[in-house]
């Protein structure tokens, strides 16, 4: 059959044999469309403009909100005036605490109550009153017209101080805000005696804020007794949930929809105020209401990746065995629980191996923005100390860093209860293939030796790093529909927040079925028409979603194959699929078109349904990742180019090949803003308040920041005893190591430990005439 | 005075920097006119508009023409999200910081929320929907999307139109003069490695069709 006359399918691609019902598919062997290198399905629509994101959605008679929020830290609203607000032009609502129906409660974590106006602001940014009008213009005059009288706190911003007796206090019971979080196996002390190197230092990460290019927020419109809510969101269902429990809403009422979001890396997983608060101004004003943070607003209500103070002892043998781990780290999750030192220390307990290692985490409350989960939460802050301490260690015992970290790989999970085996590690691999593509051994020997120029030197670093999640879980439902012309569609509950989800789950059906996978139409994150998902987060879509995608896609097959297996009168089972064609395997004669089994035409449609399964027991599913790095630091000006990276990812197998590499130089590139640029930096001493709060001040990278050679190197090793796809989790691995690699090179450029970030010009510039200053005092002493 | 000017607005042969994208755009805001690089400035729009009065704006929008009767503050970027209806053009910052509301001006890249639509009067305006013939991707579009010069998407549309300024005035640039010319462009999703590769690839296309 030709391709003209049959476009949907490829000519020549035998599907994947298709298991009996009930029974588990076998790992892919060879495949046809998994891998590939395919522009993503939905390319069209972003670069042509006419992808709706839910900031662009406009209805008839749309309002537009805005948010009053607390200039002050710590400070009581002692009186609000709404009323000069009221009668300004287009304003037609006007909410505060006081306001029928928006005395509503805030939960936090560990039952820590507040209130969606909350009249006690702990943090600069607490939402005060809010308000609709006919433009957006009219809303921000309608803002600046709220008289707000505020009794003005003492502050506590900064954790360091915050932990000290006599701070000020953010919550009455005081500023801790739970019991030290500790760990230990082994004996550190013994660890360290038989060690023949113990270094000890410390190591510090600013506060970072996520801000994804589409701010946060949601459109809402109410049909009597059901809402319909447009929102920016990494996970429709969880909103829905939030919705249907804040406003006591049956779920069915409450329908979410996020088919495009513009970026969220974990700051858009949950519903914040301002989505209730668009619900409660479109309820009272009958109209669609419009909130959207603006930019200045999503740095200080949107959340954070919190600053970590952390210090690492290690001890180490000459031959490379580590002996022991000892890792304490104090950060904030803000004015109320949050993420805070989560994981911070979980790379010390698990990346390698190590029999004794003990850690404390202990939070404290400050009088900032709560945090929430940023890509990879706690553990590029760890990586920034532990692979600087293997570093220093490999220097310690002149060791290769590359072969340091060789000599202590796991092939279990030291941290879990019971030890259980990883289901794949291809840490090696990372670090092996890794340092072979990046030329490593080369790279670090041309460093060494000075080149032409005496003020620019070079310098090549290493870092590893793992994901503690990345495995995926259930519950998952995926349906795909054929429909009797042989086209498909595909309907799944999870978002797509830039990663390739929908290419990958296309490529997916494309290879069970053998249907081009531009032949498949999406629909996904809708409450009302897709099937539940739980957030896309965590790097765990593709390992959750992909093994529904394929079972759903198998199941077309399975109710396909047994409509035509009575049509040719044979058995299912020995029928197989090959270019939209179903024959017999043991007669080739034997066959009939897709679109030709009259049950399929009878019915009009086939609906394929697959769910996620369980994982594996007693066993551990992790990504992992090794990242090279060569830098150039010019000595006078301290400025540093990053000339070059090399990512190696062990993620199991590659579901789409070019979305992969995407978020591989992503990631990398999120790193490098960690390390060299990003800072949100409050008046600590005085106001408390933000002063790096635009993308001005604060400095994600720029296209003048980042190499333009960053190579994503995957080992593509599937891991097929985690799951049918044998796919790991991506999109948080890939920015773990980064920034502890650009230090480490730094380090291998200059001699210099920078364990502070960001490693801006001037803080590297003063380190280098410090370390100057104190070599000419060394010479003179001679 | 005519020489300082051009030096300000960081306009050469190959392309505008991140500064001096600001800087050019800033100016023409403070002057209520968009001038072309190296012009005077014409001192045309000396009318005051009481607050809250309504005044006529006729813009040239990918190739039509659209009259409204808009405030003055409003900004280019209001009146083609909210007047016309236009996706493309995103609101990343409202205050020139990001560039996901890059149009072309008159042919060259500006930030449509940093702009007055009454600056836009008598301009050609263009949008990224303005690169489609019908439903067929530009260039600069096709290379983006093979590229995989995107993540979540949401800045596309103005790199898209950062790529196509850059490549009008310089349509065969060195790896660095796309790093400038893209450097008013944020992508928090970090694409930037692919979208050089997009911006290399749209340069050899453009100069092949």
């Amino acid at each position: 059959m030709s391709q003209e006359s049959y476009p949907y399918y490829f000519d020549e691609q035998t599907v994947p044999e298709t298991p009996d019902p009930g029974s588990t598919p076998k790992p892919w062997g060879r495949t046809s469309v998994v891998g590939k290198r395919q522009p993503r399905v939905d390319g069209y629509e972003i670069v042509s403009g006419r992808a709706v994101y839910p900031s662009d959605v406009s209805l008839p008679g749309i309002l537009y909100g805005a948010v009053l929020r607390s200039p002050y830290p710590n400070a009581i609203v002692k009186s609000i005036d709404t009323r000069a607000a009221e009668r300004m032009p287009g304003v037609l609502a006007v909410l505060t605490g006081s306001s029928p129906g928006a005395n509503i409660a805030w939960s936090y974590p560990n039952d820590v109550k507040s209130r969606l106006f909350e009249s006690r602001c702990r943090y600069e940014g607490e939402a005060v009153a809010a308000l609709a009008a006919e433009t957006a213009y009219q809303a921000g005059d309608a803002l600046a017209a709220i008289k707000v009288e505020y009794e003005v706190l003492p502050t506590a911003v900064d954790e360091l101080k915050a932990a000290q007796a006599g701070a000020p206090l953010v919550h009455d019971g005081g500023n801790r805000a739970k019991s030290p979080e500790g760990y230990q196996r082994g004996d550190v002390g013994r660890g360290f005696a038989e060690a023949d190197v113990v270094l000890e230092q410390n190591y510090r990460t600013e506060c970072e804020i996520h801000t994804p290019l589409e701010r946060h927020g949601c459109v809402a419109k109410w049909d009597r007794d059901r809402l319909t809510i447009w929102q920016s969101t990494q996970g429709v269902y969880r909103i829905q949930a939030q919705v249907s429990e804040i406003l006591g809403m049956p779920l069915s009422k409450v329908r979410v929809i996020g088919q495009y979001m513009g970026g969220g890396f974990g700051s858009k997983l949950a519903a914040d105020k301002e989505t209730i608060i668009a619900a409660l101004l479109a309820k009272k004003t009958g109209r669609p209401v419009k909130v959207f943070l603006s930019r200045e607003e999503t740095f200080l209500a949107a959340g954070n990746r919190p600053a970590a103070n952390m210090r690492l002892k290690a001890g180490v043998k000459k031959d490379g065995t580590l002996t022991a781990l000892d890792f304490t780290c104090v950060a904030t999750g803000g004015a109320y629980p949050a993420g805070g030192t989560g994981n911070t220390d979980w790379q010390v307990k698990d990346l390698y191996l190590c029999p004794n290692v003990r850690t404390e985490l202990s939070d404290f409350y400050t009088n900032t923005c709560p945090s929430r989960p940023f890509r990879a939460p706690g553990h590029p802050q760890g990586a920034w100390a532990l692979e600087q301490m293997l570093d220093a260690l490999a220097g310690a015992i002149g060791m290769d860093p590359v072969d340091l970290r060789m000599k202590n790989i796991p092939s279990f999970s030291q941290a879990r209860p019971g030890n259980p085996p990883y289901t794949s590690t291809q840490l090696g691999k990372c670090l092996t293939e890794g340092a072979k593509a990046f030329g490593w051994r080369e790279a670090r020997s041309a460093a060494a030796s000075s080149g032409k120029d005496p003020n620019r030197r070079r310098g090549v670093g290493v870092a590893c790093g793992m994901w503690v999640n990345g495995a995926g879980a259930p519950p998952s439902t995926i349906i795909v529909k054929l429909f009797p012309d042989g086209s498909v569609s595909l309907n799944m509950g999870a978002s797509d927040l830039g990663t390739g989800t929908r290419t990958a789950m296309a490529l997916i059906v494309s290879e069970e079925l053998g249907v081009r996978p531009e032949l498949i139409d999406i629909e996904n994150a809708d409450t009302a028409t897709t099937q539940f998902a739980t957030p896309s987060g965590g790097s765990k879509t593709i390992p959750t979603e992909s093994p529904a995608v394929r079972a759903a896609a198998i199941h077309v097959k399975q109710q396909l194959l047994a409509m035509a297996a009575g049509e040719l009168k044979e058995k299912t089972a020995s029928l197989a699929m090959k270019g939209g064609t179903i024959l017999s395997i043991n007669d080739p004669s034997k066959k009939i078109k897709m679109t030709d089994v009259a049950g399929l035409k009878r019915q009009g449609l086939i609906v394929g349904i697959g769910y996620r399964g369980p994982n594996p027991a007693n066993k551990a599913t992790n990504p992992f990742a090794a990242q090279f790095c060569e830098v150039e630091v010019n000595i006078k000006t301290g400025e540093v180019r990053i000339l070059r990276f090399l990512s190696a990812n062990d993620s199991g197998r590659v579901i789409s090949g070019l979305t992969y590499d995407s978020q591989v130089i992503g990631g990398v590139t999120m790193g490098i803003g960690l390390a060299m640029t990003e800072a949100r930096i409050l008046d600590k001493n005085q106001t408390g308040k933000i002063v790096s709060g635009n993308w001005h001040d604060y400095k994600i990278p720029t296209a003048m920041d980042v190499p333009a050679d960053i190579a994503s190197l995957p080992i593509d090793f599937p891991d097929n005893e985690a799951n049918t796809s044998g796919a790991k989790g991506l999109g948080e691995p890939v920015t773990i190591p980064t920034a502890a690699a650009v230090a480490n090179a730094i380090y291998s450029a200059t001699g210099l430990r920078l364990t502070s970030t960001p490693v801006s010009p001037i803080v590297l510039r003063r380190a280098l005439a410090a370390a100057a200053k104190e070599t000419s005092k060394r010479d003179e002493r001679k | 005075m005519e020489k300082d000017r051009k030096d300000n607005n960081g306009q050469g042969k190959k392309g505008i920097s991140r500064r001096g994208f600001i800087q050019l755009v800033g100016a023409g805001a403070l002057a209520t006119t968009v001038g072309d690089v190296g012009k005077p400035l014409p001192a045309a729009a000396a009318q005051v508009a009481e607050k809250g009065e309504m005044v006529r704006v006729s813009l040239q929008v990918n190739g039509r023409r659209h009259r409204f009767k808009i405030e003055p503050r409003w900004s280019l970027l209001d009146v083609l999200r909210e007047k016309l209806g236009l996706t493309g053009p995103k609101q990343g910052c409202g205050r020139g910081e990001c560039g996901a509301c890059t149009v072309l001006i008159d042919g060259q890249p500006r930030y449509a929320c940093l702009t007055l639509a009454l600056e836009a009067e008598g301009k050609a305006v263009t949008t990224v929907e303005g690169l489609l013939k019908g439903d067929e991707l530009g260039p600069v579009q096709k290379a983006f999307w093979d590229n995989d010069a995107m993540q979540c998407g949401y800045c596309t549309p103005g790199q898209i139109m950062a790529a196509e300024g850059l490549l009008r005035v310089n349509p065969n640039p060195s790896i660095e003069e796309i790093r400038r010319g893209m450097s008013g462009n944020l992508c928090r999703c970090g694409s930037y490695a692919h979208i050089f590769k997009a911006v290399e690839q749209a340069a050899k296309r453009r100069r092949t069709v």
